[in-house]
């Protein structure tokens, strides 16, 4: 007891208790933290020359031959398997027109190329990881609460129910109908371009799930008959002009017509 | 005896009545009544029988609303998934269960606001029927205003409905309007306090718009609409020129039954279309947007169409013209578009039938309608005022339109500025230009007859297409209209060399008469008429180098427009 004591009082004591609540928290985090895909994780050598070699050959000429960054792109060291996920699957990368914003077009690797890209490229620096299927997966969300979340944080730009809106200088959020969960999850936690990032601690794994629900509940039929795009007043508007003021006016020439 | 027992009744139900309150003889004046007949004569009654559904479906919908912005949380059971446990107002909440829990509810809110967006599309409609056919003019200008004041009503009525049911839309909406009155000068902090009971959004607000829509507009409405119809009876309806249509007498049917039956059944069209709209397309569908919230505003906010071009006005105003004057901001970027802009154009089209009163300087009646095209000011004047308008609508959808055709907003709200001064002036002149364009052809069918693209080669050799005259109807039609000349004004001094009395005042109307009626084109007089014919066969064959001539006989001294 008189060693342990007196080894309590040893100048080194605080540095190695301090080591330890590192060590605990690591532990304690890592059992916590939303256990990545464990695929990616046990990404083995393979796949990340696979990776490698899809890379130089589609995106180095603007990311760089080490995508360090190019005049063309940004660098892409730290963005993480999840960002090169969302760029890919949606199609947005290989970017090939310059827009305002990388559209999105029909994606042009396959499940394994792109999950091949995700691993070279979350192997060069740490980085969001992609979600499981149990993160993204809408029956476990709340619809109500990724109401309030959407409304707060993503209405504004996106519409209140996802049907996009417009930025500035031709930018535009587009619309969320078709989006597929992964990439809603993704699209939250790596901002792309003009869209804000919403890290864990913005938003949780939990409520973006919560999001997930609220955007998914809104692709069921519409309790009133046809959305109408879902584009509020502009549209309606447009629609009583069309049909209502159409079919009376001519339902009126008919009764005129009637008589003479 | 069974058909004779309810005749009987009827009978004695009427004469009972007759002996009463004279019943019969009003019947007889009413149903016998002569409604002349031209579909564009139905769009006051589309207005009308929206009214009606309006009415009959916002008494079911305030059975079940709640006006109360008492917070409540949203039953955990309760649809839509969305909203479960939700805090939200009283007033919200009810719309849900209305929506979701009321049998037929949303069947009834949905019929409701296509009826009012409806009701909103056909006053305008018949406002512009009236307008372009010169129905406003003596003596139907003091209905014009009973119009006038219908129409603002019902932007009244669709701004109080639309703000009811407390989501996120309607807060913006008012927090707009609560914007609009704290810009206006002096009193505004005061008024907006208040009509808000306090600082916005409060708690009293909504209670006072449901007095406000169903009691207080309502009742307006239907107040001025039996004005509005009363004095349509009183003045007799108006009707288009053609043979035997002259300011003395009405051609048309009877109201009983040849009229009574076609807007009788044409009621139930009318509803039938709204029954329709109401049971297959979705229309605010409030659970979308949440409760009201001050601090969220989703992209694509706007408000019901016929509030748009306020809207448009707001989104195009640079903000730059707010500036603080010894402590006081002046929000001119809300005073110009909020104000200004909407009142100079409302203000215009109220006052349209006195402006043209003055420059016309005629104090007859008029009972037969104008042809557009035969008054190029009028018609030119309304349809700048409608492009402007549409545009400024359009500028308050510039999000959607940018999203749309794939277009930068930046770019669209500048094209929109500049088009805010250009579109009046170019919409203005080509219009006329095309009026003037279509009487001159007017004139010359009538003295030259219609082509009839028969070509026939004469015994020279040389080949001509032949004209058909027209038949005496048909002249009627295209000749029977006056061309106001501008007003002649007695000269500044009389023969003494003393300055005149109120001569300034001639003057100036003297001057806004030249503005309406310098280009004119003046029908085809019988003398030109004769004159075009004497030349025998010419109006049947008339060779290439006649081809000239109308223009010459149109002109008249006063024709500005020789480039035919
Ligand atoms: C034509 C040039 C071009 C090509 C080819 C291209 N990119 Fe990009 N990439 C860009 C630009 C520019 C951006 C930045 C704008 C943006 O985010 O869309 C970008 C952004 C990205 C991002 C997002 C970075 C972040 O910060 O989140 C990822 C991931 C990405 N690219 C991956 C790829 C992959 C993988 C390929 C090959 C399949 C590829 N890119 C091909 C130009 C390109
Ligand atoms: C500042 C405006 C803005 C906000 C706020 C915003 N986004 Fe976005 N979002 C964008 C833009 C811009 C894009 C398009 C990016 C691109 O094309 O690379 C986008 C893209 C997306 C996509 C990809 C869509 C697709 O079909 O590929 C999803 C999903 C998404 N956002 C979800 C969200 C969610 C969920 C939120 C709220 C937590 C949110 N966004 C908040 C602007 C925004
Ligand atoms: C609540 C809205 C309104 C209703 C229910 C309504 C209804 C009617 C009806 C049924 C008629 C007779 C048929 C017709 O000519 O269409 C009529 C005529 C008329 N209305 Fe309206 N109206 C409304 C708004 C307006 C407005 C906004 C204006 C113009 C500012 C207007 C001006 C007139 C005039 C001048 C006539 C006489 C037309 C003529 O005799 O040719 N009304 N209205």
């Amino acid at each position: 007891m008189k060693a342990l004591a007196a080894s309590r009082r040893h100048r080194l004591a605080p540095v190695l208790l301090v080591l330890l609540a590192l060590l605990a928290t690591g532990v304690v985090y890592s059992m916590i933290a939303p256990a990545p895909k464990a695929v990616a994780e046990a990404a083995n050598a393979d796949d990340i020359a696979t990776g490698e070699a899809l890379f130089v050959a589609n995106c180095a000429t603007c990311h760089g031959i080490n995508a360090q960054g190019g005049p063309a792109g940004p660098s892409l060291i730290g963005v993480g398997a999840a960002a090169v996920d969302f760029q890919v699957s949606s199609g947005r990368m290989p970017m090939s027109s310059n827009g305002p914003q990388a559209p999105v077009k029909p994606p042009q690797f396959t499940g394994e190329q792109t999950a091949a890209l995700a691993a070279y490229v979350a192997s060069l620096g740490p980085g969001p990881s992609i979600p499981t299927e149990e993160m993204v997966d809408p029956t476990l969300g709340n619809a109500a609460a990724g109401m309030e979340l959407f409304r707060t944080n993503c209405g504004q730009c996106h519409n209140a129910v996802g049907a996009g809106g417009a930025l500035s200088e031709g930018k535009y959020a587009p619309s969320l109908m078709d989006t597929p969960p992964s990439e809603i999850y993704e699209a939250m936690l790596t901002g792309p371009q003009s869209m804000p990032v919403f890290n864990d601690a913005n938003i949780t794994p939990e409520e973006k799930r919560d999001v997930i629900a609220y955007l998914v509940a809104q692709r069921e039929p519409a309790a009133g008959g046809l959305t109408l795009g879902g584009l509020g007043p502009v549209s309606e508007g447009l629609w009583v002009w069309v049909v209502g003021i159409g079919l009376l006016i001519g339902s009126a020439i008919w009764l005129g017509a009637k008589s003479s | 005896m069974s058909t004779s027992t309810p005749a009987r009744a009827a009978g004695a139900t009427a004469d009972f009545l007759d002996t009463r309150i004279g019943a019969s003889k009003l019947v007889k004046e009413f149903a016998r009544k002569i409604f002349p007949d031209h579909w564009s004569f139905l769009l006051g009654e589309i207005a009308l029988y929206s009214f009606i559904v309006l009415l009959l479906s916002g008494t079911f919908l305030t059975m079940f609303f709640v006006p109360s912005m008492a917070e409540i949380h949203y039953p955990e059971d309760a649809l839509p998934v969305t909203m479960q446990g939700v805090q939200m107002s009283e007033a919200f909440a009810s719309t849900l269960k209305l929506s979701f829990a009321v049998k037929g509810g949303l069947l009834m809110r949905q019929i409701h606001h296509w009826a009012a967006l409806m009701f909103m599309a056909a006053i305008v409609t018949h406002m512009l029927r009236i307008f372009f056919t010169g129905a406003f003019r003596k003596p139907r200008e003091l209905n014009w205003i009973v119009g006038f004041l219908l129409m603002v009503l019902g932007l009244v009525a669709g701004f109080t409905g639309y703000s009811l049911p407390d989501d996120v839309l309607s807060g913006n909406g008012l927090r707009i309007t609560d914007g609009i009155t704290k810009g206006v000068p002096i009193i505004g902090s005061y008024a907006s306090f208040l009509i808000f009971g306090g600082e916005f959004p409060g708690v009293d607000i909504i209670p006072r718009m449901f007095t406000a829509h169903i009691l207080v507009v309502p009742g307006l409405i239907l107040a001025l609409v039996a004005v509005h119809l009363m004095l349509v009876v009183v003045h007799k309806h108006t009707q288009y020129p053609g043979p035997g249509r002259t300011n003395k007498n009405v051609v048309g049917f009877p109201l009983f039954p040849v009229y009574m039956a076609k807007a009788g059944g044409f009621f139930f069209i009318v509803f039938g279309v709204l029954a329709l709209m109401g049971a297959t397309m979705s229309i605010n569908a409030v659970w979308n947007y949440g409760p009201y919230d001050p601090s969220p505003v989703s992209a694509g906010a706007q408000p019901d169409w016929y509030m748009l071009f306020l809207e448009g006005s707001l989104r195009m105003m640079p903000g730059q013209a707010e500036f603080v004057v010894g402590g006081f901001t002046v929000p001119l970027n809300v005073i110009i578009p909020a104000m200004i802009v909407p009142g100079i154009l409302l203000g215009a089209l109220a006052l349209y039938p006195f402006i043209e009163a003055i420059a016309t300087g005629d104090k007859r009646e008029h009972h037969v309608l104008d042809r557009p095209r035969n008054v190029p000011f009028r018609t030119a004047f309304g349809v700048a005022v409608l492009a402007e308008l549409i545009m400024l609508a359009l500028a308050g959808s510039n999000d959607l339109i940018a999203t749309h055709f794939s277009l930068s907003i930046n770019d669209i709200t500048n094209t929109f500025r500049v088009l805010f001064f250009v579109l009046p002036v170019v919409t203005f002149w080509i219009t006329k230009r095309i009026c003037l364009g279509l009487q001159r052809r007017d004139r010359e069918i009538v003295l030259h007859g219609r082509e009839t693209g028969t070509i026939i080669r004469m015994a020279t050799g040389e080949y001509v297409e032949v004209h058909k005259p027209l038949d005496d109807f048909e002249r009627w039609t295209l000749v029977g209209y006056e061309a106001p000349r501008p007003r002649e004004i007695e000269p500044a001094e009389d023969s003494r060399g003393v300055r005149r009395k109120g001569y300034r005042l001639d003057s100036f109307k003297a001057a806004l008469s030249r503005v309406f009626y310098e280009d004119r084109i003046e029908p085809v007089t019988p003398a030109e008429l004769a004159a075009a014919h004497s030349h025998g066969e010419h109006d049947m064959l008339p060779g290439g180098t006649d081809n000239v001539e109308p223009t010459a006989l149109a002109g008249s001294g006063q024709d500005t427009g020789h480039t035919s």
